[in-house]
């Protein structure tokens, strides 16, 4: 018995082994497209399938977090597999463009969204945007008693009222913003204003966003996307976003993004499926389905949420974000928030 | 002997002045276990290997991250939680394996299945679901419009740990109680020892190699997870490692920190080590089939009372979470289905890795137990050391290492497999480890004596004797590996689907009713195989 155990294992273990190699033909329809996402399969897998299907090319999708897959790609090296790296947040995607791992894209391709939600070197182009904003309980708190930028919510009176995701990706982006716009010792002292007032801190947006609609905290920064999530599932909250009126770090417009690695061995298909993203279609799938800001000049957001350009952006190289993200996660832990 | 019971009180096994005749005619370890057994340490060494090289690189600037004020904070939290979820979880372990193994409750083959359920529910989604349970606003308050305060903190990981960690002592006790001698018992109880006395004086100590195996898996697993204790809000050590890697290009500070939790790890191994001290657990004669003890009305309805608030705790407040969740969701118009691609998934890649981890757990145990030499001793210490490793540490240094050097192993299921049984090898050795420590040697110098060579000794006379106790380790490896999630997202073949990846990937973006269904089929899924492998075993089985 124990034998037959052990040929079946060996066997299967060499199946295993054997499988998994694509041919390398380069016309794109048949070609092999292999994609790290970022962005999870319940949000994006249908557009994927359905470029698969217009286009005939076999995709295949490594889904996992954005900062893990940035990981996994600096360590692979020049030895990766992939071709597309579509990432959730700037930072991501500036970790791999700083490495010298993504290849230079079309101008076409970028100018079909506004400068400000690209590389401005042109490694990659935003696919999507995500709003900072400020999630709140609205039976405890009006949206005008909300300070006018983050920099408000050190007072003594938000005190332990504050929900943060220091370890979250999204957030050290926002820092990372903050170093650039307001320096380092400013962002520093926030940090520390922050941590004095004993923000409570949570692993991501999402738990954020659970605390405050179940009443555990007040007030949180987050993405504005995972309220209108969290209703389709659960229906009407007791939380709502908060949109700061002037531009600061706090309002950004986070895009998540693609761009095509250096070393990619089906550049053509990979250049076809970042257009397809930048398509019409797949800007309206973002806007109803994932709830986050076309970038596409003309496809509307969803209903609800204030159109983009109304949203007060500071000026900022989303491609910098990379250059100060360990600075950021410096500050953020002599803060003590980690 | 420690064990205070009168039949077997010299301590040889252990003992390096012991009598010849208790000895293993050679203390030379045959050439192929070493390489059988030393062959586990190209998976195992991998990451402490990658670590290594990255650290020695490190610059001064990378090493001053340890030596902050926050550093030593966070270990001292990390090791009061660890010191907590151990007690509790062997507390509540041993004694519902007690409960289950030696007295006479009813339906015990179901409540072994529910009490050991907990051990495949992610620990992450065990602490999401006290979060929506618990609070003012929580389900239960919803329900019965009693406000509570939220779960979180220390007690809401302690909470979360213990309820994910408890399954391994009370599978690894389960087992143990099992093989036990029952004259042991009898022979206190005969002398007059009350029965308190007879569990706190023969039965406690004679599950000291359980227990400590148990021990080990449990403080080591509340070591590298980083999911339930970062949702509960609670500063651990892993916290700052997982910030590293989202918030950093430089990679040398996650490896730096790592080290520290690696120094955390082998304190604890040694600490488990010196207490095993010098006993031994065998009994010379042939063992007897237990009789249950039969408990009063008082004694067996706290026993029920115990187990049912346990399995409550457990699995029926997660559970109720989920199906609340899937409920909320499908009244809202979410969709759901049945992902079987998941279901395969899971199936083959914790199958086999269970199956690996089996095959390696036997040699290298037997090397350490039986040719204890300080090569040995350094193997089993490494199992327990990657065991400890944050699972993100051991993916990404295994990619480093892969790409260059395995080529299209890489990303491959066989790579993956051997990934999942080095990770949780340390399950598999320490429930054999245990086996092995009941096994008397002197049956297998018998069979050497007789002139069976070291090899035919070892499948026919040692392999029997500790098959199910090697297979409660595999099953460990296989409900572990169930739930994995880092390693998978990482070093999968492109397109491996397993129900983890899908619970993980739909509750990161609040499709609760996707995730919750996910969670359900992955507790269904895995309570079959639980039966088979662990209940329905011949070592549960009176």
């Amino acid at each position: 018995m124990t034998r037959a155990m052990i040929t079946i294992v060996a066997l299967a273990l060499l199946a295993a082994a054997c499988g998994g190699s694509d041919d390398g033909s380069t016309g794109i329809e048949g070609s092999t497209l292999v994609i790290y996402s970022g962005r999870s399969e319940d949000l994006i897998g249908p557009l994927v399938d359905q470029f698969a299907e217009e286009t005939g090319v076999d995709v295949q999708i490594r889904y996992a977090g954005s900062a893990e897959l940035a990981a996994t790609l600096l360590e692979e090296g020049s030895g990766s597999p992939a071709d597309v790296f579509f990432a959730q947040d700037p930072a991501s995607l500036g970790a791999i463009a700083l490495a010298g791992m993504l290849s230079t894209l079309p101008t076409g391709t970028l100018s079909t969204v506004p400068e400000a939600f690209s590389d401005r070197d042109g490694h990659w182009v935003g696919t999507s945007g995500r709003a900072r904003v400020v999630v709140y309980d609205t039976t405890r708190v009006t949206p005008d008693e909300i300070p006018a930028t983050e920099d408000g919510f050190v007072d003594q009176e938000w005190k332990g009222r504050l929900g943060v995701a220091p370890t979250n990706g999204s957030f050290l982006a926002f820092v990372a913003a903050k170093i650039l716009l307001d320096g380092e010792a400013a962002t520093l002292a926030w940090l520390q204003g922050i941590a004095a007032n004993d923000a409570p801190t949570y692993p991501k947006n999402s738990a954020i966003v659970a605390a405050v609609d179940e009443g555990q905290v007040d007030t949180g920064l987050v993405n504005h996307y995972y309220l209108f999530r969290r209703t389709a599932e659960l229906g009407d909250l007791l939380a709502e976003n908060h949109f700061f009126g002037v531009a600061t770090a706090g309002s950004m417009v986070m895009p998540a993004g693609a761009g095509i690695l250096e070393s990619a061995a089906n550049p053509g298909a990979a250049l076809a499926f970042i257009e397809f993203l930048l398509s019409t279609a797949a800007q309206e799938y973002f806007a109803s389905e994932t709830f986050e800001y076309p970038l596409v000049p003309g496809v509307e957001p969803f209903p609800g949420l204030p159109a983009l350009a109304s949203i007060p952006t500071p000026d900022l190289d989303l491609s910098e974000l990379a250059t100060v993200l360990d600075l950021a996660t410096d500050l953020v832990a002599e803060a003590g928030l980690l | 002997m420690t064990v205070g019971a009168p039949i077997d009180a010299r301590s040889e096994l252990n003992e390096p002045t012991a009598p010849a005749s208790m000895r293993a005619p050679s203390r030379r370890a045959p050439w192929w276990l070493w390489v059988a057994g030393g062959a586990i340490l190209v998976p195992v060494g991998v990451p402490l290997v990658a670590l290594f090289v990255r650290v020695v690189g490190a610059s001064s600037e990378a090493w001053s991250i340890l030596f902050s004020l926050r550093t030593v904070e966070l270990v001292v939290r990390s090791a009061l939680l660890v010191v907590l979820v151990t007690a509790s979880a062997l507390a509540i372990g041993v004694g519902a394996a007690w409960l289950l193994v030696r007295t006479d409750l009813r339906f015990k083959v179901a409540w072994g299945v529910l009490v050991a359920l907990p051990l495949v529910i992610p620990s992450y989604v065990i602490a999401l679901s006290y979060l929506a349970a618990s609070g003012p606003r929580g389900l239960i308050a919803d329900a019965t419009g009693i406000p509570l305060p939220v779960v979180s903190g220390l007690p809401g990981a302690w909470l979360a740990l213990t309820l994910s960690t408890y399954p391994y002592a009370f599978l690894i006790a389960t087992a143990a109680l099992r093989r036990f001698d029952p004259a042991l018992e009898e022979a206190a109880a005969g002398l007059g020892a009350s029965r308190a006395r007879v569990f706190r004086t023969v039965t406690l100590p004679q599950l000291r190699p359980a227990m400590g195996a148990a021990a080990l898996l449990v403080g080591l697993y509340t070591l590298s997870d980083f999911g339930a204790v970062s949702l509960m809000r609670f500063d651990a050590f892993t916290r700052v490692i997982y910030a590293q890697y989202s918030g950093r290009l430089d990679r040398t500070p996650a490896a730096v920190l790592s080290v520290v939790l690696i120094l955390i790890a082998l304190t604890l191994i040694l600490a488990e080590e010196r207490s095993r001290g010098r006993a031994a657990y065998f009994s010379r004669r042939a063992t007897r089939p237990l009789v249950p003890m039969h408990l009063e009305r008082t004694g067996a309805a706290a026993g029920y009372v115990f187990i049912a608030i346990l399995v409550i705790v457990g699995v029926v407040l997660p559970v109720g979470v989920l199906v609340a969740w899937l409920l909320r969701g499908l009244a809202a118009n979410q969709t759901v289905s049945v992902q079987w691609e998941a279901i395969a998934g899971s199936l083959l890649g914790s199958a086999l890795a269970a199956f690996v981890a089996m095959a390696a757990a036997v040699p290298a145990m037997i090397l350490a137990v039986r040719y204890r030499s300080t090569a040995s001793r350094w193997l089993e210490r490494s199992v327990y050391i990657t065991f400890s490793l944050p699972h993100i540490t051991v993916a990404l240094a295994v990619v480093f290492f892969s790409v260059r050097y395995l080529g299209p192993l890489y990303q491959s299921l066989t790579l993956l497999v051997i990934v999942y049984a080095a990770i949780f090898l340390a399950q598999a050795t320490g429930a054999t480890r245990a086996a092995l420590l009941q096994v008397n040697p002197s049956v297998e110098d018998a069979s050497r004596s007789l002139g069976k060579g070291a090899f035919t000794t070892l499948r026919r006379v040692t392999l029997p004797l500790i098959w199910k106790g090697v297979a409660v380790g595999g099953a460990l490896v296989f409900l572990t590996t169930m739930k994995e999630l880092p390693v998978t997202l990482i070093l999968r073949p492109t397109g491996f689907e397993t129900l983890a990846v899908r619970v993980w990937s739909a509750a990161d973006e609040l499709f609760y009713a996707r995730a919750s269904a996910s969670a359900l089929v992955l507790l269904l899924v895995s309570a079959v195989p639980m039966y088979v492998l662990v209940i329905r075993n011949r070592e549960f089985v009176t």
